[in-house]
């Protein structure tokens, strides 16, 4: 139940998620030298769109990935017509770009 | 090899009275189980050989299928000891553990009867992946120059040699999860005839194979590969389709 169009948007969405990946991971590493706290942080991200750009464009690209992905194992898993399939695709994606672009604008709007 | 209504055969130089235990599958349809059968072991001895020692010594209400017993046909493949293969080119001596061997029908297609599957389901998805030569020329035309050297010919000779056995079928654990999944024979199928410079089909079968039970549901297990017998590598092929239909897609021709 995966057509060209999904796999590629799978496999574009892994592209970009790679580098924004090693990025936030660099960062964690530079961030915890000395220890650091929720106020570190928030200094950080608060009022910053380039953090907010960055974690709004990881968590759209983790949403779309996720959601392919759950797709095919749940197709392989339990079966269902191709319309069900896109429906529950569609709807893991909302849920977890909205749960990720609130946590964004949390640490960097609120 | 000709044997006696008793299994007897005067080509045999294996002690007397030395047995392998076969469990065979006995059933119609679904529904049946496994049948146990002494055979006699036998020099030289293929699964082939013992199923139709069975047949035609033990019970001739047996049905299997085979032709040309020497890896040609692609007919007599069955699951040996829980894998799939072609029994005509396996030797009992390597599979038997311990005295004992299971021998059962492929998976992945209905059961028609005992050790034979339907394999309709399977040539029926090489149609669906458009695996039809199709040509531009008549009879009339001069026969167009295919250089052997070329890349385009030499990656269609890497697919070419499928003998349409369905070992690589039975093994595909992607058509055992999606029974509309093409699967590795007819997507590799596919993929010789889209290197095939003659071929004028191409873009149809690009369709049929990228479509939402094509090429792009292979995970890469590479069962296909590990359990051919033609050393034919339809993984291979398949991610070569996936490479094409997503350059399609990017042109904006699919």
């Amino acid at each position: 139940m995966l057509d060209a169009r999904l796999f590629l948007l799978q496999r574009a969405t892994a592209i970009v998620m790679a580098p924004l990946v090693l990025i936030h991971l660099a960062v964690i590493i530079f961030a915890v030298r000395g220890g650091f706290d929720a106020a570190e942080i928030l200094s950080r991200t608060r009022g910053s769109w380039v953090w907010g750009g960055f974690y709004s464009l990881f968590v759209i690209a983790a949403s779309v990935h996720a959601a392919i992905g759950l797709r095919t194992i749940g197709f392989e898993t339990f079966g269902g017509s191709r319309r069900t399939l896109d429906v529950v695709t569609i709807a893991v994606a909302a849920v977890l770009a909205l749960l990720g672009l609130r946590a964004v604008f949390a640490v960097v709007a609120s | 090899m000709v044997s006696g209504p008793d299994g007897s055969n005067s080509d045999t130089h294996e002690p007397p009275g030395e047995m392998i235990a076969v469990s065979l599958w006995r059933g119609q349809g679904s529904s049946g189980g496994l049948v146990r059968y002494d055979v006699p072991v036998r020099d030289n001895q293929t699964i082939l050989d013992i199923v139709t020692h069975i047949q035609r010594n033990i019970d001739s209400t047996l049905s299997y299928r085979f032709a040309c017993r020497v890896g040609m046909c692609g007919s007599c493949a069955m699951t040996v000891n829980g894998v799939p293969r072609w029994t005509c080119r396996t030797h009992a001596g390597q599979f038997t553990k311990n005295g004992r061997l299971t021998v059962e029908p492929l998976r992945n297609m209905p059961i028609i009867k005992d050790l034979v599957a339907d394999m309709a389901p399977f040539f029926d998805k090489w149609q669906k992946a458009e695996g039809r030569f199709q040509g531009k020329d008549s009879r009339t035309d001069d026969v167009e120059p295919v250089r052997p050297d070329s890349p385009e010919r030499k990656t269609a000779d890497a697919g070419i040699e499928c003998i349409n056995c369905a070992i690589c079928y039975a093994a595909c654990d992607v058509v055992a999860w999606n029974p509309d999944y093409l699967g590795p024979a007819a997507l590799n199928r596919a993929w010789t005839l889209m290197n095939d410079i003659r071929d004028t089909a191409g873009g149809e079968r690009l369709r049929a194979v990228s479509a939402g039970d094509g090429c792009h549901n292979c995970h890469s297990h590479q069962s296909c590969m590990t359990f051919c017998p033609n050393d034919l590598n339809p993984t291979a092929a398949i991610a070569g389709l996936k490479r094409m239909a997503v350059r399609a897609v990017l042109k904006g021709e699919l």
